[in-house]
This record gives C-alpha cells, structure tokens and sequence, in this order.
C-alpha cells in the first residue's frame, strides 16, 4: 500500500507543487459516464484533481468496452460504482462522490450547486441540451465544458474546444455520423474536455 | 446587422429569435441560444426580439457520448 504522501511526492515530481496545488482545490462533476466522462475521470484522477463527483444512472454493457474505461469484470454494475472502482485504484487517496441517478431538469440544481466546473459527458442529445440549458440559466457563474461531436473516425483535427461565452466551453467537430463511436476519437474529444478542466483549474481561460 | 454563429446576417426589424430558429429548421430540443453571452431560456424564445449588432450564438448537440 501507497502512503498518500509517496503519491502526493509523485504528483509534484511530475506536475510541479505550483501545479499539483490548484489541481487539488478543483472540485468537478462529470455528467454522463460513458465514452465521454470516464475518460474524463480518469483523466482528472491521473492529474490528482480533488474533489469528483460523478453522476449515471445505466449500469455497464458489454458494448461499452470498445470506448468506455471499464473491464469486463464490470459488466452488470452501475457506471458509478464501476468508475469509483478503477478510480480508486489509480489513487486511493481521490475524493470521488457518486450519485446513481439520471440527470433532470427537476434534480440538477441539488445535483451540481456544491460544483465549480459541470462536465457535460452525455449521449443523448435533448439530455445534453437540457443539461447545457439549465446550468447556463441557473448556475451562470459555474464553468461548464460540454461535448457535441465525436463518432466515427474522421481526423482527429477536426476535433476542437470553442469558447461559446465567458464560462461555456464546447468540445467536439459537431457533426453527426452513422457510423458508431470509436475509442480513439471518444477519447479524443474526452481529453479535450478533460484538458480545458485542468486549464481553468490553472488559472487558463482561453482555449 | 446581427452576427450568427460568427457570420454576419442581415434581418428585418423585430425578427423573433422562435421565428428565426424555427425558418432555419433547428431542432428546439437540441440547441441552447445564447444571446451577447447570455443563455436564453426557451420559454423566452417566443418573445425574445433580435436586434441590430446582437452577436447569437446557436449550438446544436448531436448524439454521442
């Protein structure tokens, strides 16, 4: 077993004290766990962001191993509890909150009003604009980072972070594709929502 | 002259953002409108008015996550 100081040494060797001291203070929740917001949390869990709160209601599927950072061992849990899992074996020391419940317009301001940066990770398109619409209108002073195209296999450069307004950012290349979600770009467009996180938690607003 | 998206659109006075939205075949239930950086609720898309030297921005959410 680690102590949590080996692993805090490990943080400021590779990331600087600087560095690894306003990652500790973040406080972000992950809306969606799938091809999106596991990626997103393992991610912030390998840059020691401190404070996760993760949110899905579906439990894992054998056909979300081609994207989704879960193990076949998983299949048959809640994301939630499956994510805390592998996220708890990169550092044991992570303060993860869960909430298995699907995201309404009804539960998210008890949801998400302890959380400074909203991470929309979800599938379904009315559910991410229900999601984007709701905290822009009653959380305008929280950071949201939201997604809206990643399917397929078309060039990784098509995939970019907008600045929409002051606190709205927007992952994806926006477009729409027959043909499936793929793990590379899935990942792709996770670690620019991901990387967006770790810049505003450093002080970085432009994308 | 109003900027849409990044491109600048001449439209009649008193244009309604629903009309506007409706004309241009968005999907209400996958977009999010924000006006000079300002979301606006779509239960104001009805009465919301565009007007000269507003900057809108229409995002549009396709599936996929």
């Amino acid at each position: 077993m680690y102590t949590k100081e080996q692993i805090h040494q490990a943080f400021v060797e590779r990331h600087s004290l600087y560095v690894q001291q306003l990652l500790y203070k973040g406080n972000v929740a992950i809306v969606g766990l799938g091809g999106l917001g596991s990626n997103v949390a393992v991610a912030l869990t390998r840059m020691g962001v401190g404070h996760i709160h993760i949110i899905d209601f579906d439990i894992v599927d054998i056909t979300n191993l081609n994207r989704q950072q879960y193990f076949l061992e998983h299949i048959g849990m809640y994301k939630t509890e499956a994510l805390k899992q592998q996220l708890l074996k990169i550092n044991p020391y992570i303060d993860i909150e869960i909430d298995c419940t699907k995201i309404t317009e009804q539960n998210i301001k008890p949801l998400l009003y302890k959380n400074d940066i909203i991470c929309e990770a979800l599938d379904n398109p009315e559910t991410k604009a229900m999601l984007v619409n709701n905290v822009l209108e009653h959380f305008p002073e929280k950071k949201l980072i939201a997604a809206s195209g990643l399917a397929g296999y078309s060039s990784s450069n098509d995939i970019q972070t907008r600045r929409i307004s002051k606190n709205f950012y927007l992952c994806g290349d926006g477009m729409y594709q027959e043909n499936g979600l793929m793990a590379a770009r899935a990942a792709l467009c996770a670690c620019h929502e991901a990387n967006m996180i770790a810049r505003l938690l450093l002080g970085e607003e432009s994308v | 002259m109003i900027t849409i998206n990044g491109k600048n659109i001449f439209l009649e006075d008193g244009y309604i953002l629903a009309e506007y939205l409706k004309k241009k075949e968005y999907p209400i239930q996958r977009i999010a409108v924000e006006i000079n950086g300002n979301i606006i609720p779509k239960s104001k898309y009805d009465t919301t008015i565009l007007k000269d030297n507003d900057i809108i921005e229409i995002v549009s959410f396709v599936g996929g996550g």
